[in-house]
């Protein structure tokens, strides 16, 4: 092409201005949670820069920042719209999962993490962090059998697991009828529905498999295990909706999902041996039973499987997780107000929720042995 | 005016070449260079992004790739606790619900297409046109829910059970495999409603490359005593052709890396292959949106980043081969794009 070189020049300059202002604008973009009003150094580590999906919010007077599990998402929003009504602070909460609030609050994005699964006392001390459960929920075993009602089928921890390891496949299968003798269970295999997401639900699910029938369940305990059967569902609504469309399946939920929805759930066999039905007073049971003190400092508590008679016996907490050490002593002496409003005030919130708020006994533990260790300048920011 | 007549006049004997270089006269005509300046800079810019994409997503799964080898490729257990990444079942559902989803979707597109050009009024035809243009601009997770409380019943209920009664019902691929769960959560399904999210690119581009052949070439086709069959299959189509396989293309990379819709259909099976497409399996873009919001653990952030480079490896390769091939097509057919 026959261009004179002044056009050619031009061509090249152009070509070059516009390339440069590309690279310029990517450098500028990439480091995205660059804002300085974010306290606190932001780790570069990869499990820090591997949490994408949370929105780094600039922590700030008048509202508490947390991130993490989506089981107690319902009822920690509700205490800070509750809590906002109240006293005006604020919460800003993203449901991004167990996984995200503990990299979050790892790299100090967020004023607290929240998660299903505890951390072990190593992990919190690599990390300087405080743990404390701030609400006890439970999961359920649903099912969808013709015939069969809510709370009407009964099943040990062996037959569960062997459910859901795949040994037994049929919903007449010998061991299951033994322990129903007054229902007619079809001859259809059963479906098994996990969740396909990872997930606290599975985390504390897999604990109580493993937990109660551990010559049975040998597929783990963990957010995502390896299910030897079973379909997928995208989250407690996708399992719910499987079990409810597949006759003949079987699943776990939480029990507020359940219960708002009017599934059929099952009865279980506690660690005393007793059937029991789901409910708040079986979930209460089972956190008051647990031994709380001897597991400070980390209060690293699996409360399935609990000892008691009516204990409910896939119980599970949730946690808070907070910087033991905080920059400033304001926001975290706003965010501990919080907490201490919904252990005092929160119960009734929780109750209509279907959640189990934390006894006073625990609460009480958790502020003489654990708050204290958090501090702003060296002295506790509570009281 | 003036101005306008002593321009012309003062370039009249210019020589052709320089006359697009030099400004004419006393105005300086710069909106071609900066255009062109631009036009190449977001060129270049584009082929530094793709590239850059593609080093980022090299450089965040090293550890894994160093980690892990070929188990990605060829193990099939999905266990992040236990550092066991097989992913091959993910990609069996890939490819699989792909599959299914362009054999419903190309001759569903192409039929469509030819009826929309050939067969019906014009009005007829841009209201049609219309319609299977707004099914492209339903989002994914809609196809998903729709997916699932209407597509899954369905299948469980009355196709599946229907399917396998008939004597296709006991083909290799289509027998139920070991984790056959009723049929509803499927790979079929999910290439199903994978089907009716790439009808409409594909429709749309057949469309509007058939509507392109020459009136006159049909029309000597038609002079000839052929029919509409024989003048469709022979000129529109083969006219058409390159276009269409550019279509197939977009559609298929479209269905390869769809994510949503595929979550909530396919069952979510990590640990087998599935044997049947009414067995329920995963994708490798479902497996990754599923688990990377709770992978805290660095391998495994490293290990789902690795298939996401799989995935756009695999996407970068039928994209090549579709270039391939419609340079062969064109060849064929004597330069004719």
């Amino acid at each position: 092409m026959k261009q004179s070189k002044r056009g050619r020049l031009r061509v090249a300059g152009f070509a070059v201005a516009a390339f440069a202002l590309a690279i310029t604008a990517a450098a500028c973009g990439g480091s995205n949670s660059s804002s300085s009003t974010v306290p606190g150094s932001v780790s570069s580590s990869p499990a820090a820069s591997a949490s994408p999906t949370l929105t780094p919010v600039p922590l700030q007077a008048g509202t508490n920042v947390g991130a993490g599990a989506t089981f107690p998402a319902p009822i920690y929003l509700k205490w800070g719209s509750d809590y906002n009504a109240a006293k005006g602070v604020k919460l800003n909460y993203q449901a991004i999962g167990s996984g995200g609030g503990i990299a979050a609050i790892e790299a100090k994005l967020v004023n607290f993490g929240a998660t299903d699964a505890p951390l072990q006392e190593a992990d919190l001390t690599a990390n300087n962090l405080a743990q404390f459960p701030m609400i006890v929920g439970g999961d359920v075993v649903v099912v969808h059998l013709n015939g069969v009602a809510d709370g009407q089928l009964k099943l040990t921890p062996d037959v569960l697991a062997s459910i859901f390891m795949g040994k037994t496949t049929m919903w007449n299968d010998p061991s299951i009828v033994s322990l129903n003798p007054g229902l007619t269970l079809p001859a259809t295999k059963i479906t098994v529905v996990h969740r396909s997401d990872s997930s606290g639900t599975t985390w504390i699910f897999t604990h109580y498999l493993t937990a109660a029938a551990p010559s049975v369940w040998t597929a783990g305990a963990d957010k995502v295990v390896p299910w030897p059967v079973g379909i997928g569902g995208n989250g407690s609504a996708g399992v719910a909706t499987s079990v409810q469309q597949l006759s003949g399946s079987i699943g776990y939920v939480e029990y507020a999902y359940a219960k708002q929805t009017g599934m059929t759930t099952t009865q279980l066999q506690n660690k005393a041996g007793n059937w029991v039905k789901p409910s708040i007073a079986s979930f209460s049971a089972a956190a008051a039973n647990a031994n709380w003190k001897a597991s400070l400092p980390s209060m690293y508590v699996v409360l399935v499987n609990q000892p008691g008679a009516d204990s409910w016996p896939i119980t599970g907490a949730s946690f808070i997780l907070v910087q033991k050490s905080q920059t400033d002593a304001a926001i975290a002496k706003q965010m501990f107000d919080w907490f201490n409003w919904n252990y005092t005030s929160g119960a009734s919130a929780a109750t209509a929720l279907d959640y189990v708020p934390i006894p006073a006994s625990v609460y009480s533990l958790i502020q003489k042995q654990v708050w204290p260790t958090v501090t702003a300048s060296g002295s506790p920011v509570w009281p | 005016m003036s101005t306008v007549d002593s321009e012309l006049l003062s370039n009249a004997g210019a020589p052709r070449g320089s006359a697009k270089a030099e400004p004419r006269g006393h105005r300086i005509r710069i909106g071609d260079p900066i255009f062109r300046g631009l036009a190449t800079g977001s060129g270049i810019f584009l082929a530094v992004a793709m590239v850059g994409l593609g080093v980022v997503l090299v450089v965040d799964s090293w550890p894994a790739i160093s980690g892990l080898g070929t188990h990605v490729l060829t193990t099939v257990a999905w266990s992040p606790t236990t550092h066991e990444y097989g992913a091959l079942a993910a990609l069996a559902g890939t490819f699989l619900s792909t599959l299914v989803a362009m054999v419903i979707a190309v001759p569903l597109a192409l039929v469509i297409a030819l009826l929309l050009v050939e067969l019906v009024h014009p009005k007829v035809s841009r209201v049609v046109g219309t319609i299977i243009e707004m099914l492209a601009s339903i989002p994914s997770i809609v196809f998903g829910m729709v997916g699932l409380f209407v597509i899954v019943p369905f299948m469980q209920d009355h196709f599946v059970p229907w399917i396998l009664g008939t004597p296709l019902g006991s083909l290799p691929g289509i027998k139920p495999g070991t984790q056959f769960a009723g049929g509803g959560v499927s790979v079929f399904t999910a290439g199903v409603v994978l089907a009716f999210m790439i009808l409409p690119f594909i429709t749309a581009v057949s469309r509007d490359v058939m509507k392109m052949v020459p009136q006159v070439t049909k029309e000597a086709g038609y002079g000839m005593g052929s029919t509409t069959w024989e003048v469709m299959r022979k000129i529109s189509l083969r006219y058409a052709n390159s276009g269409i396989v550019g279509a197939v293309f977009i559609g298929l990379g479209r269905a390869l890396g769809e994510t949503m819709a595929v979550a909530f259909l396919i069952g979510s099976v990590y640990t087998a292959i599935p044997h049947s497409i009414f067995d329920p399996g995963t994708s490798i873009a479902s497996l990754i949106a599923l688990n990377f919001s709770e992978a805290t653990d660095k391998l495994t952030v490293s290990a789902l980043i690795e298939l996401g480079l799989i995935l756009f490896v695999i996407t970068i390769l039928f994209q090549i081969a579709a270039q391939a091939w419609l340079r062969r097509v064109q060849r064929a057919t004597g330069g004719r794009a």
